[in-house]
């Protein structure tokens, strides 16, 4: 090596230079490519909701115009079950959760996800005749290893599932991440969520539902943390402090 | 192609494979072999990464002061895994959901940083380059090869492909739960590493 680069201001130009070049070409391909990646996230977001409403076979490769055309997305308030404005589109459950401002610590927090969103978005998937077949909500919660969230479809009713939709998990391969195992998906439809007394009775059952019961599904095996998981998540959301009181007024006075 | 050019590029799959003989970039290689479309991505991004970080750091070699030159190397190499990273959130959405932090770990690969400072620093732009896309793809080599033994062992599938039926989808496969924890990947590597070494003894270290 030749001393005359050695020099400290020959130093920290080369070292400019670099940094320069190296931002310029890392900005550059983040901008460029942002619009393909949030469409990208858009597709799989509306894929989950199409497939959580039973669409997603009809859709076919047609996932963004299925979805425009059979999907409203409406923000309501969590605490007063009330349909609020708001950004559908952009709306981040976690980014709220980590602003005090917008998200509350639920008294219990059965779910583990530390905070709430004060707000949520609710999507009600409609039939060609234009009448609202299924409503999908948001669902997010402790699984063993991190928050797991997803979709839940529900009947018209809000009480029976059509279906339970994980997008994002970090659960073991082969256990915990059997919750999108066609099979164990495929046991939800027609559970009732809620008995008759109001309370919420969606669990899973540790070695095997009873053949008629109405509201439990078998756990996933050697998973039994992941299983709990997902029975407090619901206990969660259709509790209190989740989709209760959003339910009750639109069992009330439907969409607004 | 020359036979030196030759050596260059196909050296590093058998011979002087980054995995097996030089023990380098086994982490990633633990995390991302459960599947082999996984696995594949992953080849193809380090593949890009060794070369090109190879090509830019042997074009400045000689202007780099070596004072500096690891952090200078880090700067080129940390780019080019951001760039990668971008590119697969924009083009294969599943896939990045799925490699997620492991793309941004390539920064932490021993083989990028380790053929910079060992090959790129002190040969020509094009033999870099070649001996960086050799580095990659013996690294994918044996990626590809451990994702092969996990997930069919271990899922019964190859590339989400059904081969063998596992009993949880009514098939009569009972799936390998160790094959499909990382872990599992020292054991597959592990004898890897012997095998290769029964047939090319040369490898073997001297105590």
């Amino acid at each position: 090596m030749s001393s005359n680069k050695e020099t400290f201001g020959k130093t920290v130009g080369f070292v400019l230079a670099v940094c320069i070049v190296c931002a310029l070409l890392v900005s550059f391909s983040a901008v460029q490519l942002k619009p393909l990646q949030q469409a990208n996230k858009l597709l799989d977001q509306q894929t989950k909701i199409l497939e959580a409403s039973g669409l997603l076979e009809k859709a076919g490769n047609e996932i963004v115009k299925t979805y425009n055309q059979f999907v409203e997305a409406r923000m309501i308030d969590l605490d007063s079950g009330d349909f609020v404005e708001g950004d559908v589109i952009n709306f981040d459950e976690r980014r709220n959760s980590r602003d005090v401002a917008l998200s509350i610590k639920p008294k219990q927090d059965l779910a583990g996800i530390n905070r709430r969103s004060n707000t949520a978005v609710v999507y009600f998937v409609k039939n060609e005749a234009g009448t609202i077949e299924t409503i999908v909500l948001p669902i997010i919660g402790a699984g063993l290893w991190d928050l797991m969230s997803g979709y839940i479809g529900l009947e018209a009713d809000l009480n029976t599932v059509k279906s339970v939709i994980y997008s994002d998990h970090k659960e073991t391969p082969g256990l915990g991440a059997e919750v999108l195992n066609p099979r164990w998906k495929a046991l939800w439809p027609g559970k009732k969520i809620y008995n008759d007394a109001g309370e919420v009775k969606a669990r899973l059952v540790k070695g095997g539902a009873k053949a008629d019961d109405l509201h439990g599904v078998d756990a996933l095996s050697g998973a039994t943390l992941t299983s709990n998981g997902v029975t407090n998540t619901l206990q969660f959301w259709f509790g209190e402090e989740g989709y209760a009181s959003f339910i009750a007024k639109y069992r009330a006075e439907g969409v607004k | 192609m020359s036979s030196d050019t030759k050596k260059v590029l196909t050296g590093p799959i058998v011979d002087n494979n980054p995995i097996a003989l030089q023990v380098l970039g086994i982490c990633s290689a633990l995390a991302v072999t459960s599947s082999m479309a996984n696995a594949l991505v992953m080849t193809l991004a380090v593949v890009f990464v060794t070369a090109f970080s190879n090509l830019f750091i042997s074009i400045i070699r000689n202007q780099i002061p070596s004072s500096v030159r690891i952090i200078v190397q880090m700067a080129i190499i940390a780019s080019l895994v951001i760039v990668v990273d971008q590119v697969l959130k924009a083009f294969s959405y599943q896939l990045s959901k799925e490699l997620a932090v492991f793309v941004g770990l390539i920064i932490t690969n021993c083989i990028v940083m380790g053929r910079a400072e060992a090959f790129a620093m002190k040969e020509k732009p094009g033999v870099s380059f070649l001996d960086g896309i050799g580095n990659g793809l013996g690294y994918g080599a044996i990626l590809m090869a451990v994702a092969f033994i996990r997930e069919l062992f271990g899922f019964g599938t190859l590339f989400n492909v059904e081969i063998l039926p596992l009993v949880q989808n009514g098939g009569w496969y009972q799936g390998n739960g160790l094959l499909v924890l990382p872990f599992s990947s020292f054991f597959v590597i592990g004898l890897i590493i012997w095998a290769i070494r029964q047939w090319k003894p040369e490898q073997v270290e001297k105590d």
